[in-house]
């Protein structure tokens, strides 16, 4: 029988490879690959912990608005990759330093 | 002891993961993804969440998986294959963080007393989430609705290629 603690423990291991995604990728699509495997990670924790403790559908429902917030979240971070890669021909994140003050 | 379906489960999402940030081509990264993505779907469904898994599927897999691919394909270049490669300190310095946030917080689940919760808690189904949106949260869905919006209509103003642009 499955326990919270094997759903805490593989959300867990996602969250820990989303934050080595973050610190070692340098190409601006696999950022959006971590953030989008810790997004998942979150929303895992939430339905779990409102499954097994709660007889409500709280958790549920915070987690269908998180999932639609990530959807356009995406958009917009892809629509800003297309742009900087149409200014620099060039996805990688140390690159772009247009904005740098 | 979990049981074999959430084992299967677990590697595919974890495996979906890893593939997906480490594949040469970013194509099959994508690809991978989107495997990641539906593991996690299945693990929904074996919380009892069938509605928060078949969204999962539609929105992630359907729409932003979709949404991704046509991205790579959009900013494809021959150089994908040397995408540079991050020096082996940074490499380093990533998996020890990695490693570190995974076994501070699996020692934490270790020691506490999650793992007595073995069955699940929850009847509710489709019909008290529907209860849930249009009662208590019909405030929050309206403002997802108008951000959702704004973030569609920001998404097309940035990719909009302006006149002069196109004729270079």
């Amino acid at each position: 029988m499955n326990t919270l603690a094997d759903f805490v423990f593989v959300s867990t291991m996602l969250f820990a490879i989303g934050i080595y995604g973050l610190i070692v990728k340098r190409s601006a699509l696999r950022l959006v690959f971590a953030v989008e495997i810790m997004i998942n990670a979150a929303n895992l924790n939430f339905v779990a912990f409102n499954q097994f403790l709660w007889n409500n559908a709280i958790g549920q429902t915070f987690v269908l608005f998180s999932v639609a917030l990530a959807a356009g979240e995406a958009a917009v971070i892809l629509a800003i990759v297309v742009v900087a890669y149409r200014l620099h021909k060039d996805t990688d994140v140390s690159e772009l330093k247009t904005l740098k003050g | 002891m979990a049981d074999l379906t959430f084992i299967a489960m677990a590697v595919v999402t974890l495996g979906g993961a890893i593939v997906a940030l480490e594949a040469d081509e970013i194509v099959y990264g994508a690809v991978a993804l989107a495997g990641s993505f539906l593991g996690v779907a299945a693990l929904f469904f074996l919380l009892n969440a069938p509605y928060v898994a078949v969204f999962q599927i539609t929105v992630y897999i359907g729409a932003v998986a979709v949404l991704i691919l046509f991205t790579v394909m959009l900013v494809r270049q021959e150089s994908w294959a040397r995408e540079a490669s991050p020096r082996s300190l940074t490499r380093l310095g990533g998996i020890l963080t990695g490693l570190v946030i995974a076994s501070a917080l699996g020692l934490a689940v270790i020691g506490s007393n999650l793992s007595q919760f073995d069955s699940l808690l929850n009847v509710t189904g489709v019909l008290q989430i529907g209860q849930l949106i249009s009662t208590n949260f019909s405030f929050v869905l309206e403002v997802l609705a108008l951000v959702l919006a704004a973030s569609i209509v920001s998404a097309l103003f940035l990719a909009k290629v302006e006149k002069e642009e196109e004729k270079r």
